[in-house]
């Protein structure tokens, strides 16, 4: 098959159901044989209305929840992989390099200054050699190499650059955000799954973002998200699918 | 898949059991335990106190001799060594070289009489190193790592707080580089910011030499921060294990539920 063909993401009969067992095992179907493709280039825009599973699907693209039923194959650097039933090693390369997600909160390690946040996922992505020493200079230059990418999109997205060098748990929502965004973007990955990317980001920085995700597709990668603001949405997505009907 | 499945791992539990002599009943502390760790990763046990923990980890660390079950350790020259087979000198060795162990009481993991330079160049020594000024300049290497005031070198650490004894610990046991890190309750006590500390020291070390960390916590908020796997314990037995955002985030098991349902946002 014409590798150009061949879908990025192939998201087929996927099933989801939360079982609540505190209350007193209360079943909530939220995913129901979701069925759809991605391919590279493309901004997949999840709509429904709340409820529907659209932030459930991204968090079993994700790996962060588990799929009843159905499979996610996702063409990734290493060859094809269905996401579905990926060991947690799997999962952890992959998203190490091939699978970002910008979520709607940043969770980090405290006393991580935001751009060493942002240049981490880089040198995650391509550590320096391994080395015996802790100081060793291989790293430290990969860290700078990451730091400056890190700086040019921070800058990108507006953040002040006094604010660079802390860490981002006393930012505000908005400003916390783009550290979110600019951790998201800043390695080029096979998959990008966004959900609500420009929440709380003003009108400039909500532009920043759609540049973004346009650079992305034209990088060839194949985008998953939830945009709520239906100006973004318009200027993103190339094409929507509707949760809590089978789309294809 | 075509894609080759992960490496070989570091260490491998199977069917590991072990009931206290002292137990009044038949009640198990632990119960077929399985469990694979790999190198570069962080994982974290959680539950309870009671639930087996701290026993897993010690019968791990070949400190209890388990009633039932095997730990197999690959070494450093890819040998692949049955850990309660091996005897108490190999033990010794290995608990010195290619292991380390971190105390929940810090004062239990260093030696009060000594300096906080010599705590740290006492496995060195263990090594073979006996130039004074490499010892010394390597137990000021991590003081500096650990963000110990190197003007403290020559004092006993009976004069540091917790976490000063936490961090100096924490230098001790990876001053010689070991390849598998057991951890028990080591935030625990802490202050939340010299907790934060030490979690981050934890992290980027865990990153940057690529050191296997099992790490036995009952805050969850420590695993989410620090470990790429979490396995839950309740009765002895692990309930669930996987990707600790997936444990915590759709957990499976009703205990789970109950763990993750009952903190402020883990």
């Amino acid at each position: 098959m014409n590798d150009d063909l061949a879908p990025r993401l192939s998201v087929r009969g996927l099933a989801k159901h939360f079982t609540l067992h505190l209350r007193g095992g209360v079943r909530l179907q939220v995913l129901n044989d979701t069925t759809f493709d991605v391919h590279r280039g493309e901004c997949i825009a999840l709509v429904g209305a709340s409820g529907r599973g659209k932030s459930t699907l991204m968090k079993c693209l994700f790996g962060s929840y588990g799929a009843d039923a159905g499979s996610l194959r996702f063409e990734s650097s290493a060859g094809l992989v269905d996401i579905a039933t990926a060991s947690p090693q799997r999962m952890l390369e992959l998203r190490k390099r091939d699978i970002s997600y910008v979520s709607q909160f940043l969770r980090a390690v405290p006393r991580v200054p935001a751009l060493d946040i942002v240049a981490q996922r880089l040198v995650d992505a391509e550590p320096a050699p391994p080395s015996d020493d802790l100081d060793d200079e291989a790293h430290e230059r990969r860290m700078d190499e990451a730091r400056e990418h890190a700086r040019a999109l921070l800058g990108r997205l507006n953040l002040p650059p006094t604010l660079w060098d802390l860490p981002p748990a006393t930012f505000s929502g908005g400003e916390q955000q783009r550290v979110n965004v600019a951790k998201g973007f800043v390695q080029p990955a096979r998959l990008l799954l966004l959900d609500e990317p420009t929440a709380s980001l003003d009108a400039a920085n909500r532009r920043v973002v759609v540049e973004l995700i346009g650079e992305a597709r034209s990088r060839g990668t194949a985008i998953v998200g939830i945009f709520h603001d239906e100006g973004v949405r318009d200027a993103v997505a190339t094409r929507c699918v509707e949760l809590g009907q089978a789309t294809s | 898949m075509p894609m080759n499945d992960c490496t070989e791992p570091l260490l491998r539990v199977r069917g590991l059991s072990h009931r206290f002599a002292s137990a009044r009943d038949e009640r198990h502390a632990v119960r077929d335990a399985d469990l694979d760790l790999h190198a570069g990763e962080v994982v974290a046990i959680v539950g309870e106190s009671g639930s087996g923990k701290s026993t897993l980890l010690n019968c791990i660390a070949g400190r209890i001799a388990p009633t039932q079950g095997q730990v197999h350790y690959r070494s450093a020259e890819d040998r692949w060594l049955d850990v309660h087979a091996l005897t108490e000198r190999q033990q010794r060795v290995l608990a010195r070289t290619e292991w380390g162990f971190v105390e929940q009481n810090a004062s239990e993991g260093l030696r009060l009489q000594v300096s906080a330079g010599a705590n740290i160049g006492e496995r060195l020594m263990g090594q073979g190193e006996r130039h004074y000024g490499r010892l010394r300049s390597s137990a000021e290497r991590w003081m500096q790592r650990v963000e110990l005031d190197i003007d403290r070198i020559d004092d006993s650490p009976r004069a540091f707080s917790g976490g000063m004894r936490q961090r100096l610990q924490i230098a001790r046991n990876l001053v010689t580089r070991p390849r598998l890190v057991l951890l028990d309750e080591p935030t625990s006590g802490l202050d939340v910011s010299v907790q934060a500390r030490l979690l981050d020291l934890i992290r980027m070390l865990a990153t940057r030499m690529h050191l296997c960390a099992l790490i036995v916590t009952h805050d969850l908020g420590v695993a989410r921060l620090l470990a790429q796997r979490t396995l839950v314990m309740r009765h002895g037995r692990i309930v669930e294990q996987g990707l600790t955002d997936r444990v915590l985030d759709d957990p499976q098991h009703p205990y789970t539920q109950l763990l993750v349902s009952s903190v402020v946002a883990p």
